[in-house]
This record gives structure tokens, sequence and C-alpha cells, in this order.
């Protein structure tokens, strides 16, 4: 069971910070994850009255604030239509409502969660992760860094012009995803991110170019390095097995993802 | 340490440890619509609207509730009995069970929605899980009530 000595609601990031830097304490998210453990937390330090549960629009990003609700990402209008459907899709099936009106967008990138559909997505977008220390880091770079002690206060989508797409297969409606995968063409960077391998998220990366000049390329051309590339994500993304499923069919899963999103991101299929 | 939040419309102010859940001061007070009926966050059965949001009730620290407005089942025995003859008619609920979570994510999108189709009332009530039936009463019973509801206001405007 989760035991909690102290629970604090700071009035500053500061505070929070100051207080995060001893090890048996605790950020509160949206607990839905926290209180299925054990820990044994001292202070329990809740952000919640610091106005950082609402997303900000500028000319050049949206600014999520950690505390901001998985519900209120997957419902804000404006990252819907700039994500192409893509932040929504990859939100809807994380089990119901009630738990996305709890779970925060700070939780899900702070714990870098193997089965995070959150940071599978994020991933694919222009996304930096922003610390009260640390400042800002690309959610790239900050995926595979080390736990520290520094408190999560924004994570900011830069609005690079982006087509992207995102699809998961799960073993049932609202269960954590098998694999995820979200593809998206970055301004001229093509990006593929697979997730729940079961792992943590990873950029595939294309060495060999094979997705390179996506853009230009006819139909024709666009399927055919479509079917090298999910070879070659298949071949080189470590997957492993789990109470869901095993290695060898996520794998199979990977190659087939890797296709259908980036049929979608081309536009040349719609129906997935 | 000590909080306020208001129940169903009543300002309670007690006492609770700093690990407590909420769903557990809940039924300290008697509502014991709310309920736990797994250890995943998964089924919905502790469903409770704060400030009229729905929310697990089994995920949420009780000092949390404090300055807030709390509803549960008790809280909306009106509408509970308006839509429960709906339940009924359409023979939807079995052991019943799962119905108080259920009934307050339906008056909760029922809130949200404007005019869901049936595939957004089934993606809204995908986080409250049956174990008894197929969804399919339900359903039928959230069309039909939605139905009533636009007559009964077509009638009023008339």
């Amino acid at each position: 069971m989760l035991k909690i000595r102290n629970y604090i609601k700071v009035k500053s990031i500061a505070e929070a910070y100051e207080l995060n830097q001893k090890k048996t304490a605790c950020i509160l998210g949206g607990m839905v994850w926290l209180k299925m453990g054990n820990r044994n937390i001292s202070t329990a330090i809740d952000l919640s009255g610091l106005g950082l549960d609402t997303i900000q629009e500028t000319e050049e990003e949206f600014i999520i604030g950690c505390m901001t609700s998985l519900r209120t990402l997957e419902t804000n209008q404006a990252l819907h239509e700039f994500s192409h459907g893509a932040v929504k899709e990859s939100l809807r099936h994380i089990v119901g409502v009630q738990f996305r009106n709890c779970a925060t967008v700070g939780g899900s990138i702070y714990g870098r969660y193997g089965f995070s559909d959150v940071l599978t997505m994020l991933l694919a977008l222009d996304t930096w992760a922003e610390f009260y220390e640390g400042g800002k880091i690309p959610l790239s770079e900050f995926v595979n860094m080390k736990k520290n002690r520094d408190v999560l206060v924004n994570i900011r989508i830069r609005k690079t012009p982006v087509f992207c797409s995102y699809r998961s297969q799960r073993n049932s409606e609202t269960d954590f995803p098998v694999l995820a995968c979200a593809a998206s063409l970055l301004g001229e960077e093509t990006r593929t991110v697979i997730g729940a391998r079961p792992g943590r998220a990873m950029i595939v990366g294309d060495p060999l170019g094979i997705l390179k000049n996506f853009r230009e390329m006819t139909n024709k051309q666009r399927a055919a390095a479509i079917a090298s590339y999910a070879e070659y994500a298949a071949d080189h993304v470590p997957t492993g097995s789990n109470m869901r499923a095993s290695a060898e069919y996520r794998t199979m899963l990977v190659k087939v993802l890797v296709r259908r999103t980036w049929e979608a991101v081309g536009g040349m299929k719609n129906e997935y | 340490m000590n909080i306020n939040f208001w129940l169903n419309g009543v300002c309670i102010n007690c006492e609770a440890e700093p690990d407590m859940i909420l769903l557990d001061l809940l039924r300290e007070k008697g509502c014991y619509s709310v309920k736990r009926g797994c250890e995943t966050s998964n089924c919905g059965l502790c469903t409770v609207l704060m400030d009229g949001t729905p929310v697990l009730s089994c995920s949420i620290l009780a000092v949390r509730a404090e300055g807030h407005k709390i509803t549960t089942l008790e809280g909306m025995q009106k509408e509970a009995e308006e839509f429960g003859s709906f339940l009924a008619d359409e023979g939807a609920d079995q052991c019943g069970f799962c119905n108080p979570g259920f009934l307050m994510n339906v008056f909760a999108m029922l809130q949200e929605l404007k005019d869901p189709s049936e595939e957004d009332i089934l993606e809204y009530l995908a986080g409250n899980l049956c174990r008894c039936t197929g969804f399919a009463g339900q359903t039928r019973s959230i069309l039909k009530f939605l139905q009533y509801k636009k007559e009964q206001k077509e009638a009023d405007n008339a």
C-alpha cells in the first residue's frame, strides 16, 4: 500500500523543488499509477494549487502545464487540429474519461513509463520538457536521461509544421497498449516512434534514408519506401515479452503499425 | 489533517490522514454507493463528480478534496430515479454493483456532450466495466433516455 507521512500543497515551484531534494519525497501527479505501488513517501508534494493545469497557445507553441489532465489535452481543439487528430487518438483509448480526468501530462511524461501512449505521441512532435532547474530539454533527450530530483513544470509543443498519425494495438479497448506507434513528417524530418515495446518509447531513426524525400515521392514510391522502412523498423526495434504479448508478436506489430501510420501520414489510406 | 469540502451540497469539516483515499472517506461519511471494484484504476465503480467532472475516487487523496464540491449518487437521487427507470425497462442491470459509478458517468456525459451518437456514448462510458452484461441494454436505455429528454424539451418549447 502507498504510505504518505506528510502532504504539502506548495505555494511555488521553488518550494516544490526544495522539498523534492529529499529522496523519500515525491511529487504527485494524478496518482492513478502511484497509488498502486507500495512506496513509503515522507512528503507528498502537490502542485495542484499553482494553476499549472491548463494549455496556453502562443504563435510559436502550445504550453501545457504539468498538472494538465489527459482529458484536457484530448479535448483541446487547437491541438487536435494541429496534430491532425493524432493526439486525441493517442489518448482516447486510455482506460476511461474518469481516469483521463485524473491522470496528468506531467506524471505521464516524467515517469517515462514503458506503457505510455502520451510519451510515444509527444516524441513524434517537436516537444520540449521544461524543468525548474534544468530548463528546456528536448523530449527526445529527456526520454533517455537518468532520473533526477528536478521539477517538471511545462511541456512545450513547438508549432513546427507536422503531418502525423498514431495507432496502437490493444488486447481490449481500455487496456494498456501491446504496441504503440507514431509517425510524423516534422518539418523536413521523418520521425517514427515505437512505444509499449514494452520498454520505454524510442525514436526509430532512418540511417539508410529510406524515407528521405518522402514528401516529394509519388504514391508508388511512397508505398515501396514504407514497405522497406517497416521491415527496417521490425529488424531494429528491440521488443520484449510480458503477460500481454510475446516479443515475436510485438515485432510483427511494429511492421504493421509502422506501415499503417506512414500510409496515413502520406494520405494514402485513412481507414485505419 | 483538517479538511473542508462540499459533499452533496453539505459542507463537511473532518480529519483525514495524508494517505487516506477519497473513496474511503466518502464511505466513512455514509456514501455506500461509492465502491472499490478493482485495485487498478480501471473499473469506474468509484466514479464521483468533483466540481462536476467525473473522477476516480479510488485514485484521489482525501486531502485533495479540500475546497472542492464532491457529488456521489446519494446526492443525485432524483436524476437516478428518472434514468434508473429507463435502465430497468431495458433489463440493463443484473447484479447492479456497477450501477452507481455507471450512473455518475452517464450524468457527467449528459452534461458534457451535446446530442452524443451511439459511438460517442460507448467511448465516453468505456471506463465503466460491467461484468454481467454486454452493455447493450445500457446503451439502449441511454439512447431512449436522450430521445425522451429531447421530446420533453420540444414539448416545453412548444
